[in-house]
């Protein structure tokens, strides 16, 4: 059975908007000045570690919080005094939330029978049916929620939240609790189910991985602020800052200063003296404290000299099925991380630790970035 | 060591199965085993003194730890809204409620009603004009049934706040965040979810207050409770039939409180 989703006639309106809004505990303050629009069916998450004011965001769009300054708009209205369950938008919780005394059907109708002009029992039935039918729980209607595993649970705190046919629909680490495989299971059914139901679909999560995989746009944060807005490509493609290219994937880092920057170009010298060059990141100075960004799928690495090569010691190799990870270590420059497809690495012997090597980067992959 | 702890369980429960014992006794004298029977347990059922003691009594019980269980369970969900200083205050007053004895709690309601109804009770008469046929305030079931919840209450607060303690946060902001309104939540997920340590208090103040001698001693005015009605038996000479009464007594109480215990540990599991 196919769900239809919500219609809109005004497409081009964001369904949420933050306008500087920040928020203070006490003296802590949980956000600053946060600038976002989310436009209808877009798949948004806030990326952060622990504390970076990602969860007192999403809060505030659920109303459980009340920005200290600015305004938060749903659909065009501003809701900053409007409480939780007045606002057309739904939660998927991180500890699920599900009622211990109700079924998983009374739990999933929860929301349809606090509907004023009531509902009739059939209507309710029905909606919830076709809901558990699109998480796949069917049959387990009658069941209790702590009787079922951490994966079931979850789909019955995303049905819980989708049959309402929300606006918005608000996730808070959804899927922190799961183990990694039933994660990516997971991180697929998500993906389908947005599609499939064209709901505004807002995640917080700290895993990278995960919101590089079903975002449509990343909204990384660090203490309490946005830093970086763009989609997975843009982040991991053309991080602001050392801290985005160092959440968004992994990379190596080089600390120096930038010498002279030019028509996107930048000259940089590391810590050691060594000259490279690389593409400007935005709002790079010359003559500052720089970072040089490397990813370490750009770095090429052969027991022959390369052009423009580097000699390094091979001091660790690490088997990680597709891909084969080399921790290699230049006299002066320090230790790279390079990560070597399976395909480049069967041209040669493998590069056992201890081994003398050349390691060697198109310049074009170096990015120049301003010290954070 | 095991010969001590025999002693000790010994020394407990040894007097409560000699009155067990004692009740059956086919002779009328306490202290003397005749032979089985049930006769005292027929004689005290039949006994008018005692029924009706028994009927003031499971009328002060249930009215008590109704008031108990509603009020305490209100007080501690609006505790709970409570931070800092306040809530501190308010947490200590509950638990020296349940920690002065019986009969501070006995002396002190009856000196503060005393008091108010020799304050009242002439302002009443003024007020109905004829002097002979107004009402008066005195001791009886209602200054029994105040003193009783006053006390039982404390006990319904703590239970149920342990109770309230170990639900998740999270389920009232879900409750919320699917459109319920405060008092929806309340009637649709805490109170279904507290019930079982609810009905624990009702069932803790129920035999509380069937059981009290002291309190009931001294607010009690003309009424007699049950355990009024034994202790001014007793001075007349302890009887199978008190034996009898004592023993029901007792089961009845022992069955409560279990009761009370399991539906506390069913609900805990949950």
């Amino acid at each position: 059975m196919k769900y239809e989703p919500v219609v809109r006639n005004d497409t081009s309106s964001a369904v949420a908007e933050l306008r500087h809004v920040s928020k203070r505990f006490g003296d802590v303050e949980a956000a600053r000045d946060l600038n976002l629009s989310v436009a209808p069916g877009e798949f948004l998450s806030f990326l952060g570690p622990s504390g970076c004011g990602k969860t007192t965001a999403l809060r505030m769009l659920a109303g459980f919080e009340t920005p200290s300054e600015g305004e938060v708009l749903i659909d065009g209205e501003v809701v900053n005094a409007l409480e939780p369950f007045r606002r057309p938008v739904n939660m998927v919780f991180q500890s699920y939330a599900l009622f211990p005394h109700l079924s998983v059907f009374d739990n999933v109708a929860y929301g349809l029978r606090q509907r004023r002009p009531r509902l009739s029992s059939s209507q309710i039935s029905e909606k919830v049916e076709r809901t558990l039918d699109v998480v796949r729980l069917v049959e387990f209607g009658k069941r209790r929620t702590w009787e079922m595993s951490g994966g079931q649970q979850q789909r019955v705190a995303l049905a819980r939240a989708i049959v309402n046919e929300p606006k918005l629909l608000l996730l808070d680490e959804p899927l922190a609790a799961l183990d990694r495989k039933l994660r990516k299971t997971m991180q697929i059914e998500l993906q389908d189910l947005q599609r499939q139901l064209g709901i505004t679909f807002i995640l917080v999560t700290h895993d990278q991985e995960e919101a590089l995989s079903l975002s449509d746009r990343i909204c990384v944060m660090r203490d309490g602020r946005i830093v970086q807005i763009g989609t997975p490509r843009e982040l991991y493609d053309a991080p602001a800052s050392r801290y985005v290219a160092d959440f968004v994937g992994s990379s190596n880092f080089l600390e120096g200063s930038i010498e002279s920057v030019a028509g996107g170009r930048a000259e940089f010298t590391d810590v050691s003296g060594h000259r490279f060059a690389g593409q400007a990141g935005p709002g790079v100075e010359q003559r500052v404290r720089g970072t040089l960004s490397l990813r370490p799928e750009q770095i090429r690495i052969s027991r022959e000299p390369l052009d423009g090569g580097h000699p390094v010691t091979v001091q660790n190799r690490i088997f990680l099925g597709e891909h084969t990870e080399y921790v290699v270590r230049h006299e002066k420059i320090g230790t790279f991380i390079v990560l070597a497809s399976r395909r480049a690495e069967d041209r040669e012997q493998p590069l056992d630790a201890g081994t003398r090597a050349y390691i060697a980067w198109n310049p074009d992959a170096a990015l120049i970035l301003r010290a954070d | 060591m095991r010969v001590y702890t025999i002693a000790v369980y010994v020394f407990l429960y040894a007097p409560i199965a000699i009155i067990a014992l004692f009740s059956f006794n086919a002779g009328r004298h306490a202290s003397d085993f005749q032979g089985f029977s049930a006769q005292w347990y027929g004689r005290a059922l039949s006994n008018p003194f005692v029924m009706d003691a028994l009927e003031t009594s499971l009328i002060v019980a249930f009215i008590t730890a109704s008031l108990a269980s509603i009020l305490g369970t209100l007080a501690a969900v609006g505790l709970q809204g409570l931070r800092g200083p306040a809530r501190a205050v308010f947490d200590a007053l509950i638990y020296i409620a349940v920690m002065i004895p019986g009969i501070v709690i006995g002396i002190a309601t009856l000196i503060a009603l005393v008091t108010v109804f020799d304050v009242m009770n002439p302002w009443i008469e003024s007020l109905w004009g004829d002097a002979d046929g107004a009402p008066t305030l005195s001791m009886g079931k209602g200054s029994l049934i105040a003193a009783h919840t006053m006390f039982t209450m404390a006990l319904v607060v703590i239970i149920v706040r342990a109770r309230l303690g170990t639900l998740e946060r999270s389920l009232g902001e879900a409750s919320a965040d699917l459109y319920a309104t405060p008092l929806g939540t309340f009637r649709q997920v805490t109170l279904p979810l507290i019930a079982p340590a609810v009905l624990a208090g009702f069932l803790l103040s129920f035999t509380f207050s069937f059981d009290d001698f002291i309190i009931a001693f001294f607010v009690a005015g003309s009424e007699t409770t049950l355990p009024i009605y034994i202790f001014s038996s007793i001075r007349r000479g302890v009887t199978p039939e008190i034996n009898a009464i004592g023993t029901m007594v007792m089961l009845a109480s022992l069955v409560l409180l279990i009761a009370a215990q399991l539906i506390l540990r069913r609900g805990d599991r949950k």
